[in-house]
């Protein structure tokens, strides 16, 4: 710039001197969303630690940054905002299109915790990991953070600019030309401003692609009724459960609730247990909950649905089960058939049309529908195909009939099957606008890309599995400048003016109109959910005859079953270092994307875990090392999608392999005849369990209903128990209901400040997570019985850390928790070492991030934030039972039962985790501890835990029970 | 030692050379460290022991910047090489002591040519003890919280915690040793700063003899506190290591639970200091011409204590496995079998290999009295303690009561760096030693001569 001729070239903006290439190259190097190559070499522990370095625009990232329309100082300070106090406020967060209501926590403006919605049909107040997990999301450094042109900053005037221009051209020829890629909508007013659209462009067209859909599920309802309805379950009331390769406790939209009815008739008191049979290939935490479980290749579900109808009458269903399987399929046909209207039959979302199909016809069969299955009208805006949408759209772009392709969310260029040829069909359109969180894959090869609010940063609305409405509401101003989808196809349309508040309100006063609209709304948002919006059930009938379809060829080789990795989904939430870092469940894989196989397979093919294969299929050729999993099925290979991304940002590029390399469009769920092979290298895996096997040791109990373990006999001692005259604090864990889900996890890490810590570290041994899934197998490594134990810190009474700390730094507190001082806490590691459960995590290194500024906004105050050389904890969330207690001061009365709980205790969509006080006789705690299937971990060590667990107790089919 | 009332095809070796006077003793141990040049071997060893000490300043300096998780350790196996190394430096320093105090008290007069290097290797090596402690901690600035001192907290140490009890041991053992050693040096500076040629020999030696001047009265005041500090650092020598065994023994882990550990500790420690001791002695005597001082009966006295502590240590292996499987408790038992066959086996073996099998050798007199073999027996047994000390503290923490939190060790390159530093610092300590200060104790080999026998009035 400084050497044109004539002296000095003046500029006017800075978008002007922007065209430098010095100063475009200085502000590449300042964003940290175009920072990931340079940092690319470096190892995953030094990206978080660098976070604070690459983070030059931490001035705009504020913490809490207000409107800018105003700033007025607090002369008089707003209502209800107390330092110290948190505020929630209900919204909700949307998963392939459908939300799940949450309550999120606001420190002076700052989200920092987000919380399930008790009156929300999705949650119930339980939450999963990946809402456990998107306040990390909202915060991260490496979320794109400008809007850009190929590349460069730009103002958003520029674009609007552009995108007005491009509108004229539109218009005058009918929107022939413009496309708009949309992942699956719900949300009403979306769909509007959409329908908006394509009124005033008659021509355009809107796609929806979304990789980890429901296309199955869709089509299969389309079989089965020659209709779009969508199914939803009542297991409340379901005696018998049969799922179809469904992990309906693990994934979907309505998991959680599912657990939660799911989990009620688990426990041998109340309603009387619920029994569950599971076929399926991979090992879920559904098939670790079975009665009984029979692992079955992917592609041969469809004949044990196909026998399973048969043998309950289903007419035209045909098909005999594999002859191993005759007995299992006879006793569960006969167990349905003895439930009638009390049983239900689960579909999974892998599982091909007619499985579905088989499956509502079974349902009908049995007499379910109406009750335990209830079919509505479909809760999508618009459902379609989306793999014939997307490959529509991929050939109208290859055609060069696109004109302006508008992204708004989603990352196709990474998600489209191998064999649909987005990306090159995407660089033959003219102008190519993406809205993402991030500059990903997608946001790479289009012309503009804009910053995209987050859930938490967004004006919305989206219907949860019922169709049951909730207002998104925007806990904090877009940290970076982000618009929302509704906001951006605004700019394209009549009134670009508008924000998302408005579009909203808009929409829905228009749609329930009437005087009393303001305290409406305002209801609306406060309870999360927009009251009767919850879809009506739809009579439907099966079709005759559909199933007569043509047999299925019979499966050659291998087959690949691919799945949502249940960490990071479809792949977005890949920079999330928590979600990252989380263990998979099972496995306990992290930071990684093994192909899961059975042990017979992998003894067959030559193979353990841990080895490097290539797999291929139909010519394309996919590397990445294997794992073995008892119970998974022979012949079968699981792998995850979501990794293996190449811009996710510092956090997430590059972990694991890309398993959509394999998965073409005809076989989107499973694939067979693939062929894998050795390459002789080693690829470690950092799990953060090894050993899943219990030697012979008493850590999980398990019962079959009706058998009652004799209670342990009262402890004796020498010296006299201390007294705990306030409270005495406790926890009991139902090992019964526990589904793995690892939620609690991310829960504990979000409301404690547990730092992540990498892969390499993770491979050391060294994750901090506070609270561990464990998981077990017993019996036989084909299909083993599968138990998870969550454990946090016992909190024992004869606490072992306690007398070999030589500093005092943890110590019994007043009310029996065994306290960690960390201001105190040398680093000597004595107390880990003398921990029998081994539930203490030390901070080998400077763990904490204390420099990134936008992390320092994520934590949560309540809790200090611990420094390298110390030892931490479970701590039994004190610093709620602070709260509770200052409360329970304030308005003069006790704490009440089941008014504080602990951060795990909350996000449990099972109610596993039970915590209270021991000295209340009427505690629900107590209660448990009194339970014959109560036990303490170790307990022969005499350490008398406070934290007790129920024993699993299983229901089995005596038919079946050899 | 043996009195001659059994017959002999031999005589025990003599403890000192026929042929010496005081003023040979005198010359030939003080010309060491004035008047002879300095050995090549001297300035080699003491090279290569300043760049060990070298490879230690930088792993503490890294360790200091980064943290302990330089070290290999993590969640199960919170200790690993650091608290091995310091319970194997702890035990070499115990033979120190024994010889000095114990066998003083016994009236054992060949201690007296090895006694003087023997407590100098007691108090270098109590220093790369004492290092190991200090640096394993997350947070070493505050290691003074360990001790008691009226502070504004108003908090003690916490005195149920046995590495309370470890400050309180290995501070008293080093305060102890390093005064019985310097006590022991005075009348020694005194001889060379009177024989010294140099300015700066006669004002170092002269500050540190402490105006010693040979007069009864000296020499009466120093006898009565020599024989007050053995009596002090009698009972340390079985105090501090048991004290260091009940690191492990008071906590509940399978492995370390185990009442045998305090004998079996002591007997470990005075077994490895042992093996130290003739580790140094043999190349010493060789290089410096000392055969006279420390002569074949040294050695052989040196080995039997070997032999008998190797077997003591022996029969707690024995015993440790047997209550493993007699206690009848799935813990123990499966980590009395893992030490067998599990990842660290071989650990294991080997140091069965070093400490059980070698000290065999010893029970034939030839090898006994072959400085050759005794040595390469010695560095055996070192290495086998260490291994001991490594299968103690890292087989039992990776494998304890939940199969779900077990785990594995690796050292890294940091670890192995800490672990030859500590060598470095102590050779480095030790090569400075035996150039400037006597080695031998002068005025106690005088003690031995026959001149020295006080002939009663008649």
């Amino acid at each position: 710039m400084s050497d044109a001729p004539g002296g000095k070239l003046w500029w006017r903006s800075l978008e002007e001197a922007a065209d430098g290439p010095e100063l475009a190259a200085l502000l590449a190097r300042q964003y940290p969303s175009q920072a990931e190559a340079w940092i690319d070499p470096l190892r995953r522990r030094d990206f978080l630690r660098l976070m604070a370095a690459s983070l030059a625009l931490g001035g705009l990232a504020s913490c809490s940054s207000q409107p800018r329309e105003e700033i007025v100082p607090y002369v008089h300070a707003p209502e209800n905002l107390v330092p110290g106090k948190p505020l929630f406020y209900a919204t909700a967060l949307a998963l392939g299109g459908l939300g799940t209501g949450v309550l999120v926590e606001s420190h002076l403006g700052r989200p920092t915790k987000v919380e399930g919605n008790p009156l929300h049909p999705a949650s119930l107040g339980a939450t999963d990991v990946f809402a456990q997990a998107a306040v990390l999301g909202l915060y991260d450094p490496d979320r794109s953070q400008a809007l850009t042109y190929v590349g460069a900053i730009r103002p958003w005037s520029e674009f609007l600019a552009v995108l007005r221009s491009a509108r004229g051209v539109a218009r005058a020829r009918r929107g022939a030309g413009l496309r708009i890629l949309t992942e699956t909508v719900t949300s009403p007013t979306l769909a509007a401003e959409l329908a908006a659209v394509l009124h005033d462009f008659p021509e355009a067209r809107w796609h929806q692609w979304e990789p980890a859909g429901r296309d199955t599920a869709r089509a299969g309802a389309r079989l089965a009724f020659g209709e779009d309805a969508d199914t939803r379950y009542a297991l409340a009331d379901a005696d018998v459960i049969v799922a179809l390769d469904a992990d309906f406790l693990g994934c979907g939209p309505a998991h959680l609730r599912s657990v939660r009815e799911f989990a009620a008739r688990r426990r041998p008191d109340g309603r009387g247990m619920n029994r569950l049979y599971v076929v399926e290939s991979g090992l879920t935490p559904t098939g670790a909950r079975a009665d009984h479980r029979l692992p079955c290749r992917a592609g041969e579900v469809e004949d044990v649905a196909r026998a399973l109808a048969a043998a309950l009458g289903v007419a035209g269903a045909g098909g005999a089960p594999p002859a191993a399987d005759a007995r299992w399929v006879a006793a569960v046909a006969r167990d349905l058939a003895a439930h009638r209207g009390r049983s239900a039959v689960i579909p999974g979302e892998q599982q091909p049309a007619v499985v579905h199909a088989l499956a509502h016809a079974i349902n009908a069969a049995l007499g379910n529908v109406g009750k335990t299955v209830v079919h509505t009208a479909p809760v999508e805006a618009r459902p379609e195909d989306q793999l014939a949408s997307l490959r529509a759209l991929t050939a109208d772009m290859d055609a060069g009939r696109v004109e302006l392709l508008l992204v708004l969310g989603g990352n196709p260029v990474y998600t489209a099957p191998a064999d649909v040829p987005f990306a090159a069909a995407l660089a033959k359109v003219p102008l190519r606008v993406h809205l993402g969180l991030y500059a990903d894959e997608t946001a790479e090869l289009c012309h503009w890309h804009v910053p995209e609010a987050h859930p938490l940063e967004a004006w919305g609305d989206v219907r949860a599995y019922d169709g049951t409405v909730t207002i998104q509401q925007p806990l904090i101003a877009p940290l970076y400048g982000g618009r929302s989808a509704l906001e951006l196809l605004a700019a394209f349309g009549e009134r670009p003016e508008r924000g998302g508040r408005e579009i909203v309100r808009e929409h829905w006063q228009g749609a329930r109109p009437g005087a009393d609209f303001e305290a409406a709304w305002r209801r609306w948002l406060h309870d999360g959910v927009v009251p009767g919006t919850a879809l009506a059930p739809k009579t439907v009938a099966v079709r005759p005859d559909v199933l007569r379809a043509a047999p299925r060829a019979a499966g050659a080789g291998l087959e690949v079953v691919f799945r949502p990795d249940p960490t990071l989904h479809d792949g977005r939430f890949a920079n999330n270092a928590w979600l990252e870092e989380l263990p998979k469940p099972i496995t306990s894989v992290t930071w990684d994307n093994p192909v899961l196989l059975g042990p017979a397979a992998a003894e067959r093919l030559g193979v353990a875990s841990e080895d490097e294969v290539e797999l291929e299929h139909g010519g394309r050729k996919v590397r990445a090392p294997v794992f073995v999993v008892p119970g998974h099925a022979d012949g079968s290979l699981t792998v995850l999608l979501g990794h293996g991304r190449r811009r996710a940002g510092r956090v997430g590029t590059g972990v694991g392999f890309d398993a959509y390399g394999l998965r073409t469009a005809d076989a989107p769920w499973i694939a067979d005849g693939v062929t894998l092979r050795r390459t002789g290298r080693r690829r470690p895996l950092a799990t953060v369990q090894h050993h899943h096997r219990m030697e012979g040791r008493d850590v999980v109990r398990t019962l079959t209903v009706g058998e009652h373990e004799a209670h342990a006999e009262p402890e004796v001692s020498l010296y006299p128990s201390v007294a705990y005259p306030g409270h005495r604090w406790g926890m009991a864990i139902d090992l019964s209901t526990c589904v793995g889900c690892n939620a609690c996890v991310v829960a504990c890490q979000a409301e404690n400040n547990v730092p992540v810590v990498g892969r390499t570290e993770v491979l050391r041994g060294r994750e901090m997570h506070w609270l561990r899934v464990d998981s077990y197998h017993a019996g036989e490594s084909a299909n083993p019985e599968t138990h998870f134990m969550p454990v946090p810190c016992m909190q024992c009474e004869n606490a072992p850390c306690e007398v070999v700390c030589p500093v005092e730094a943890t110590v019994h507190s007043a009310e029996g928790l065994n306290d960690m001082v960390y201001n105190r806490c040398v680093g000597t590691r004595y107390c880990s070492n003398n921990c029998p459960y081994k539930v203490r995590r030390f901070n080998f290194f400077q763990y904490a991030d204390w420099e990134t500024e936008s992390l320092v906004a994520l934590r949560n105050p309540d809790v200090s934030v611990r420094s390298r050389g110390v030892m931490e904890k479970c701590t039994y969330c004190v610093q709620r039972i602070t709260h509770a207690r200052i409360r329970a001061e304030e308005e003069s009365r006790p704490i009440r039962d089941g008014e504080l709980v602990t951060a795990c205790q909350q996000a449990c969509p099972a109610e596993a985790i039970v915590f209270g006080d021991l000295n209340d006789p009427q505690s629900r705690v107590v209660k448990l501890k009194a339970e014959a299937r109560s036990y303490a971990l170790l307990e022969e060590l005499n350490t008398r835990p406070r934290t007790t667990y129920l024993a699993a107790v299983k229901n089995p089919n005596p038919e079946l029970a050899t | 030692m043996s009195t001659a009332d059994t017959p002999r095809t031999s005589a025990p070796a003599p403890v000192i050379e026929p042929g010496h006077t005081f003023a040979s003793i005198t010359d030939k141990i003080s010309a060491i460290v004035l008047t002879r040049r300095t050995t090549l071997a001297w300035l080699i060893g003491f090279a290569l022991s300043a760049s060990l000490l070298g490879v230690l300043i930088v792993s503490i300096t890294w360790l200091l910047v980064a943290g302990v998780g330089i070290w290999g350790i993590n969640i199960p196996v919170g200790w690993g090489f650091a608290i091995t190394n310091f319970v194997w430096w702890i035990g070499i320093g115990h033979a120190g002591t024994l010889i000095s105090a114990i066998l003083l008290l016994l009236r054992q007069e060949w201690r007296q040519s090895i006694n003087r290097f023997a407590e100098a290797m007691t108090i270098f090596a109590v220093m790369c003890a004492g290092l190991f402690p200090l640096l394993h901690m997350g947070r070493p600035w505050f290691f003074y919280w360990l001790m008691p001192y009226p502070n504004t907290m108003g908090l003690w140490p916490q005195f149920r915690s046995p590495l309370v009890w470890d400050v309180f041991a290995v501070a008293t053992y080093f305060t102890i040793s390093l005064m019985f050693w310097y006590i022991g040096l005075i009348p020694d500076f005194a001889t060379l700063r009177d024989r010294s040629q140099s300015r700066a020999g006669r004002v170092a030696y002269g500050t540190l003899a402490m105006g010693w001047r040979g007069s009864a009265r000296h020499w009466q005041r120093y006898e009565t506190a020599y024989l007050l500090l053995a009596g002090l650092a009698t009972p340390l020598v079985v105090s501090v290591h048991t004290v260091v065994s009940c690191d492990f023994a008071v906590t509940q882990l399978p492995g370390w639970h185990s009442t045998i550990f305090p004998p079996y500790f002591v007997a470990g420690a005075i077994f490895s200091g042992f093996a130290m001791v003739t580790t140094l002695a043999i190349p010493l005597r060789a290089i410096y011409g000392l055969e006279d001082f420390i002569t074949e009966r040294h050695l052989e006295n040196m080995a039997k204590i070997i032999l008998v502590t190797g077997l003591i240590v022996t029969y707690g292996y024995m015993m440790e496995a047997f209550m493993g499987w007699y206690s009848a408790n799935p813990y123990e038992r499966y980590v009395q079998w893992d030490r067998l066959v599990g990842a660290y086996g071989p650990a294991y073996w080997a140091l069965i290999l070093c400490n059980v099998v070698t000290p065999q050798v010893l029970w034939m007199k030839r090898a006994r009295c072959n400085p050759v073999v005794l040595f390469v027996v010695a560095l055996i047994v070192n290495v086998g303690m260490w291994l001991e000390r490594f299968v103690i503290v890292v087989q039992s923490l990776h494998r304890d009561f939940l199969p779900s939190s077990w785990g594995m060790y690796y050292p890294t390159i940091w670890d192995w760096a800490t672990f030859a530093g500590s060598l470095g610092l102590f050779l480095t300590l030790f090569f400075l030693f035996i150039r400037f200060m006597p080695m031998i104790s002068i005025f106690e080999m005088r003690t031995i001569l026959p001149e020295a026998e006080v002939k009663e009035p008649a």
